[in-house]
């Protein structure tokens, strides 16, 4: 059986049809899951799409946190549940606490959508489970807080522990460490801000996020079978 | 005597504050058989401005021809659409949004995305693609560097947050336009074509309820202050409180609401708030529908307190739209804006039309406080038929051409000079939302997949340009408009697309000019013969006049939106690029065709080498035949959308998707030739595919930098085959060189034209841009 993927939708959000798009092309079985939602039996995983919830105001996230959805979405993570943040969704794991660290606004105070490349640093993690370390892929960014930041404590942990997951191979906002994506200590939940749904299509210029979006899906039925 | 208030004398009459000539009073009391009140004055004077009612332009638009086998909508809706098979529709509109951005760069340019995207969910479609054209003065000024900024950061933050992509546009520096910007906005939108809805009210009883934000008095007098006159000195500055503020969320939850309410089936009719406010889409609505309207404007949410009726009227805050609902359907369109967050109130009700035509009254608490025949401000305003003049100096201006008096120069450092990058513009725009964009910013025209939420599958491409040449415009605004229109036809072609359809933006001067209606009216005519000429229709427009600073009128500025069709969408078209190994080759003619000597055969007269680098701007532009243009149009057409609509694995040796690369295909990249010529098309298809080309028997600066029309570039790897089937179409084809190696040389007849190392082409295109932007 299929896994079955909820896609998050927070008022603004709008790289969901996308993303449940990306996740079909790997075979997943994805559906919508509004905001207020807070039931979430039935699903093998779930997926922060990106956009701009709730209007991205305050700050990227900072409201979003609050919807009432995310106590269900912290409750699925600490079941061992695989969670994955794209872009916005990746900004509001970090508000929700879910992963450490913050992203802040871009070196350059600009916008930035353009293609990328990224490197996979580690495979502990649900969405690089089975993927070479040192594999690059070419997958966008789109985003005007990409940049991450996080306290020197945190940096080293994360490097010591293969939680940096993937590298941008050129820094597009000025990430520290080049981060693009990180993993939670037991890699089930992990973010990133490129958007490997934009990378499932060779129509619109790579396949190369469906390997990700794969290794997340196989992880997720092997989850469900343990 | 400065001090004080000034007397009654000195004190303007209403009317003429709000806009309204003597003569449109008058007509005013007519019409009512009394004096307006002061809210019905108000309402008249946004209605019958400029802006609204196309009062000077309306009887030159008539002109333009409307029909088409694929029309479902034409000119007078929010949004033109078009039949593009599958059970699919496409909307598209194309709207200025000047003046404000000239005053408060980021908010008008943030609110003309916001309001271009009601008028196409308005129709029922959802907006899947915006692209935008920009004109600012050369960004070598502080000034000039505050508005690109302004603008790109207002269309950024808009766009990307409402979540709709900018999939590409068009970015023009020219001194003309240094106090005066321009910032047009076009939005694509697609439907099941079941669901097209008009914006009109109908049955008595039913509903009125705007969806939205609340009102506040942002934007009064937008339409009439702002956008309706043109700017002397400093005052701009003072006009700044004109200019609406936008909220791209409340938009985004706007739209999800509304496409909700309309897929239901919920509303009878449905109408966006922009220019004007309520008093346009209360009397609009009830106008179309022969109906007429009872509002109480003290139903009306507020955004502050003490606001006046007339103020809540015209209001232009942003993110609004009015629903005409059945009290039966009203308690589950309530739960539908719960749902996404929108503000639903009834505000009124449509009343029967009765009378000869439906009224529109006004009520506070109950109490009528203007009322008037609705269809009287929606469609009796004034039409003008202001003088028109040629100018005087025509003749003369036409023949300081500079193709034979303006000597050759050192043509690969002006080559350097006509280079530009727009990607610093783009990068800052999503232009990937909903994995549609198959040719992005960057192409002669953007490719979309026909795809969406909500939409049934198909294969089929929708692609859309904007093109505009205002130094073509400004030479000749006839024949201008008309090459315009062929620029936007091959840019099409480029990407497989054969036309369906035409939008366009008229960007003027004053119209109390009488050599501006002259450009307009020379305008309509060129459009209208054009279109007949390449047998396509106009489905929608927008004119913006009173372009102008201090009496300097901006040059006639024609922009057009063409949509094309695509059959089938498999792979990605071939770039604009050279690829090593292949040849190059020109299809069209290479001359002007005709007697020999009457017409140089290589025209320079309003090209950019002619107005940037040798400040030029007059002289005889360079002829279209309609005929030629077709045919090659057609071809290149066909041959890019043969290969666009291979089926993946057709073709051995080919990248999964990519109808690129190798150098044994039929077709390794195509590029339009416009601005710049030859000599530009050249260098941005080697940096684009970062190989040099040699070309040899160029005939001279003029035929390297001749804006002549009707031309491709074509990289491939079997020239004699290209050849062979364009003779077979009928169209012109020469192999004029060969791409690879580490440089670009263009030979002439008799010595060297250009010799630049990719390197140096790279650095004068790339980062050109963002290093004049960021220059301190």
């Amino acid at each position: 059986m299929s896994a079955r993927v909820g896609v998050v939708v927070f008022p603004g959000t709008n790289c969901e049809h996308d993303t449940v798009l990306a996740l079909e092309r790997v075979g997943a079985a994805a559906s919508l899951v509004w905001h207020t939602d807070e039931r979430l039996e039935g699903f093998d995983a779930l997926v922060l799409p990106g956009g701009f919830a709730h209007g991205d105001y305050l700050r990227p996230g900072a409201i979003a946190r609050f919807s009432p959805v995310m106590g269900a979405v912290a409750r699925f993570a600490a079941g061992g549940g695989p969670v994955l943040g794209i872009c916005n969704g990746f900004q509001v794991l970090t508000e929700a606490g879910l992963l450490p660290g913050a992203l802040v606004k871009n070196r350059g105070l600009r916008f930035v959508c353009a293609p990328t490349r990224v490197r996979v640093d580690s495979d502990r993690s649900l969405l690089t489970a089975g993927i070479e370390p040192g594999t690059e892929l070419q997958i966008p960014v789109n985003h005007f807080s990409g940049s991450y930041v996080c306290d020197p404590r945190t940096l080293a942990e994360l490097r010591d522990a293969g939680r940096v997951v993937l590298r941008y191979v050129e820094n597009p906002n000025g990430s520290v460490d080049d981060i693009a994506g990180i993993a939670s200590p037991e890699g089930n939940v992990v973010g990133l801000m490129p958007h490997p749904e934009r990378a499932s299509d060779a129509l619109v210029g790579s396949v190369d996020g469906l390997l990700l979006l794969r290794a997340m899906v196989t992880a997720a039925v092997a989850v469900r079978a343990a | 005597m400065s001090a004080g208030r000034p007397s009654a004398e000195e004190r303007p009459a209403l009317h003429r504050a709000l806009g309204l000539s003597d003569d449109e009073l008058a007509r005013i009391v007519e019409l009512l058989g009394r004096q307006p009140n002061e809210l019905e004055l108000a309402l008249y004077g946004v209605m019958w401005s400029e802006h609204c009612s196309y009062k000077s332009s309306r009887r030159h638009l008539r002109r333009l021809p409307t029909a088409g086998e694929r029309v479902l909508v034409g000119p007078g809706e929010n949004a033109g659409v078009i039949d593009a098979g599958d059970g699919i529709a496409v909307a598209i509109r194309i709207e200025s949004h000047n003046h404000p951005s000239a005053i408060e760069p980021h908010q008008g340019a943030a609110t003309g995305v916001g309001g271009i995207l009601r008028d196409v969910f308005t129709m029922g479609a959802r907006p899947l693609a915006v692209m935008d054209s920009l004109f600012f003065g050369p960004p070598d000024d502080p000034r000039q560097r505050w508005l690109v900024e302004g603008v790109v950061s207002g269309v950024s933050s808009y766009g990307n947050s409402v979540g709709v992509p900018t999939v590409g546009g068009e970015l023009t520096f020219d001194p003309c336009y240094a106090g005066n910007p321009l910032v047009n906005v076009l939005c694509l939108g697609a439907l099941p074509v079941e669901r097209l809805v008009l914006g009109r009210a109908s049955g008595s009883g039913n509903l009125a309820v705007l969806l939205g934000s609340a009102t506040g008095r942002d934007g009064i007098g937008g339409v009439s202050v702002l956008a309706s006159a043109g700017f002397s000195g400093d005052a701009g500055d003072l006009k700044r409180p004109s200019v609406q503020v936008g909220d791209p969320f409340e938009e985004k939850r706007l739209i999800e609401a509304c496409l909700a309410l309309l897929d239901a089936g919920l509303v009878v009719g449905i109408q966006d708030l922009g220019g004007a406010g309520l008093a346009c889409a209360t009397s609009e609505t009830a106008a179309r529908g022969g109906v007429g309207m009872d509002v109480d404007v003290s139903t009306v949410p507020r955004r502050e307190p003490g606001m006046a009726p007339w103020e809540v009227m015209t209001s232009e805050s942003q993110e609004r739209m009015l629903a005409i609902v059945t009290p039966e359907a009203w308690p589950a369109v309530e739960a539908v804006c719960r749902r996404w967050e929108v503000r639903a109130s009834v505000i009124g009700t449509v009343t029967d039309g009765g009378e000869a035509t439906g009224r529109l009254r006004v009520r506070d608490r109950g109490t009528v406080v203007g009322e008037v025949p609705a269809a009287s401000l929606a469609l009796d305003a004034p039409v003008y038929d202001r003088p028109m003049r040629a100018p005087s100096e025509l003749e003369r201006l036409r023949a300081d051409d500079p193709t034979t008096t303006e000597p050759p120069g050192d043509c690969g450092a002006e080559l350097r000079s006509l280079l530009l990058d727009p990607s610093w513009v783009y990068r800052q725009y999503d232009h990937q939302l909903f994995l549609n964009t198959v040719a992005g910013p960057g192409s002669d025209a953007a490719l979309l997949r026909l795809a969406g939420p909500g939409l049934p599958a198909s294969e089929r491409g929708v692609a859309v340009t904007t093109d505009s040449a205002p130094r073509w415009c400004a030479a000749d605004p006839r024949l201008g408009v008309a090459l315009v229109l062929a620029e936007a036809i091959a840019n099409l072609a480029c990407v497989g697309a054969t036309p369906a359809a035409v939008v366009n933006c008229l960007n003027f001067g004053n119209p109390e000019h009488p050599e501006v209606m002259w450009q307009l009216s020379e305008t309509v005519d060129g459009l209208a013969d054009a279109c007949r000429a390449f047998d396509l229709p106009v489905i929608g427009g927008n004119v913006s006049l009173y372009n102008e600073t201090t009496g300097a009128d901006i040059p006639p500025t024609p922009v057009l939106g063409v949509l094309g069709l695509v059959e089938r969408v498999r792979r990605r078209p071939p770039p604009p690029a050279l690829s090593a190994g292949s040849s190059v080759v020109l299809l069209g003619a290479r001359r002007v065709q005709g007697v020999a000597g009457a017409v140089p055969s290589h025209p320079l007269a309003g090209s950019r080498w002619a107005v940037e680098c040798r400040g030029r701007r007059h002289g005889d532009l360079p002829p279209l035949d309609p005929d030629a243009h077709a045919r090659l149009t057609r071809f290149v057409a066909s041959l890019v959308g043969e290969a666009v609509g291979q089926a993946v694995g057709e073709a051995v040796g080919q990248a999964v998707g990519e109808a690129v690369g190798g150098g044994d295909r039929l077709l390794d990249g195509v590029h339009d030739v416009s601005g710049g010529g030859l000599a530009v098309a050249l260098a941005e298809m080697a940096v684009a595919g970062g190989v040099g080309a040699e070309v040899r028997g160029i005939d001279g600066h003029a035929e390297l930098f001749t804006e002549l029309p009707s031309r491709v570039l074509a990289a491939t790897g079997r020239p004699d085959e290209l050849c062979a089937r364009a003779a077979a179409a009928g169209v012109p084809a020469e192999v004029l060189g060969t791409a690879g190696g580490e440089r670009l040389v263009v030979a002439g007849l008799a010595s060297g034209l250009v010799d630049l190392s990719m390197a140096e082409l790279s650095e004068a295109m790339e980062g050109s841009l963002a290093k004049r932007l960021d220059a301190a």
